[in-house]
């Protein structure tokens, strides 16, 4: 399966995290658990993520929209907008396309 | 994967106070296994002594809270509580990885399928006594016993669970073995050969003598011993005299919490005096304070300053304190079969002459570096 494609996401779109997932962190960490089947490839497959990832996944609280994280992960990172929104969406369609957020 | 996350089966991540727990959950068993070291009968008394769910469950969050990954659910026979699915389903709701002891018995095709929608994320171990309702139920001494834990078998193979299979080696499965071994080569996930048990230890709670001469009479002639490179590399790397400390080995880094709410330094180890109620305490004291000072200890048996401490051999020798303890009722009494079958194999290795004792060898840095001369 492929990755949505980023133009399909409207950023204007609430997410938060899926219950079928659990986001631990473990000695500064973050690890993300499947509770359900067909999450991972296998079914022994949990996830861990990099900064910049975790930095993103934090802010998918139910209250924040893809441009309001966008906004400030730019001002947090001092970084080109266009660039910190193409790391959003993309991440974003990861997570969809893996049933881990779900859209408020 | 993008960029962003790192899928991974066995994720090996900073290493946290408590990164793995087990959990026996009941020592009754509905197999009444000629072999077995802990099991009670299924309607045992007992069950009345047996950690609540809602006290298991306490448990389960303080070893989250310690950053505990993964947790072992065994027993007895853990799927003869019958609040398994509700500790099952919290385990995973917080985020653990369950590894699954059982004998399949009891897995119903309704368990399986909450196997397959809610994955333990780890492998089932089944344990395998016969490949044949004869010889399976004659271990097990239970009539029936092997068409039911086929039954759980074939409802775990149905829905793709993942599970893998140990088999203990008795006298009375002996002929049975390459049978077993050849199934297990086909099961979709067996990656490597199946565990082989034929080390029987005897009663864990040293509760039941005619048990325990039950499984000594069980215990296998030893084969030859196993020489290969592993094992010269194993020796090059750990051989040594282990001088008088009484645990060499992790003693508390993976605990085990008894069906009581006792917390020992490892699935073996019943000593009394070692255990930590989680009833009336925490698990965060126990693994702050409790267990780091139980490693200081040393030992105190003359015959074990006199042998083991001393001898080189001891990183192959199965002696340890928990062994000892359901062997002698001490911590450190040295175990005289352990013993001679670790002789055994360092003289299969060129480790030793026939008559020599590993605890008098004072080249033993020399024979060490030989090994693959000798």
């Amino acid at each position: 399966m492929q990755p949505a494609k980023p133009d399909l996401l409207d950023t204007a779109n609430v997410y938060l995290p899926s219950e079928d997932i659990v986001s631990r962190e473990i000695e500064g960490e973050l690890i993300l658990i499947p509770i359900v089947a067909g999450i991972g490839d296998v079914d022994d497959d949990i996830f861990s993520f990099n900064d910049v990832a975790r930095d993103i996944w934090r802010r998918f609280d139910g209250n924040r929209s893809l441009d309001d994280i966008i906004q400030e992960l730019a001002e947090e990172y001092e970084a080109p907008i266009d660039r910190i929104k193409a790391d959003v969406i993309g991440w974003t369609s990861e997570l969809l396309r893996r049933k881990m957020l779900v859209q408020r | 994967m993008n960029s962003y996350v790192m899928k991974t089966s066995r994720w090996q991540g900073p290493r946290s106070l408590l990164p793995a727990l087990d959990i026996e959950l009941t020592e009754r068993c509905q197999n009444n296994c000629c072999h077995c070291c802990i099991n009670l009968p299924e309607d045992d008394p007992a069950i009345t002594r047996e950690m609540t769910a809602l006290e298991i469950k306490r448990i389960l969050q303080q070893a989250v809270d310690l950053g505990c990954l993964q947790v072992r659910l065994t027993g007895g026979e853990p799927l003869l509580r019958h609040d398994f699915e509700d500790i099952y389903h919290y385990a995973r709701q917080l985020g653990l990885r369950v590894m699954l002891f059982t004998n399949a018995r009891l897995i119903t095709p309704s368990l399986a399928d909450l196997f397959a929608r809610v994955p333990p994320l780890l492998p089932i171990e089944v344990s395998v006594y016969g490949m044949t309702s004869a010889t399976y139920d004659a271990v097990a001494r239970i009539q029936g016993a092997f068409a039911e834990f086929w039954q759980g078998i074939e409802s775990l193979l149905q829905r793709n669970v993942q599970f893998i299979v140990k088999w203990v080696d008795l006298p009375m499965n002996r002929f049975e073995l390459e049978t077993f071994q050849r199934w297990a080569a086909t099961l979709p996930w067996a990656d490597q050969p199946p565990g082989i048990n034929r080390s029987l230890q005897l009663r864990s709670r040293r509760d039941a003598p005619d048990k325990d001469r039950l499984i000594q009479s069980l215990r296998s002639v030893q084969e030859k011993p196993l020489v290969n490179e592993d094992i010269r590399n194993f020796c090059r790397n750990f051989l040594g005299p282990p001088g008088v400390q009484l645990f060499t080995c992790g003693c508390g880094e993976k605990p085990c919490v008894d069906a009581y709410g006792r917390l020992q330094p490892c699935l073996d180890m019943r000593a009394p005096e070692l255990s930590y109620d989680l009833r009336t305490r925490s698990l965060r004291d126990a693994m702050l304070r409790f267990f780091p000072a139980l490693k200081s200890q040393t030992a105190t048996d003359p015959h074990y300053l006199e042998r083991c401490a001393r001898c080189f051999l001891k990183s192959l020798c199965e002696q340890c304190p928990a062994r000892s303890w359901s062997e002698t009722g001490s911590l450190d009494t040295p175990v005289e079969h352990l013993c001679r079958i670790t002789h055994e194999q360092a003289r299969a290795l060129g480790l030793l002459a026939e008559d020599e004792r590993g605890w008098k060898i004072i080249d033993w840095r020399n024979r060490i570096d030989n090994i693959d001369s000798l």
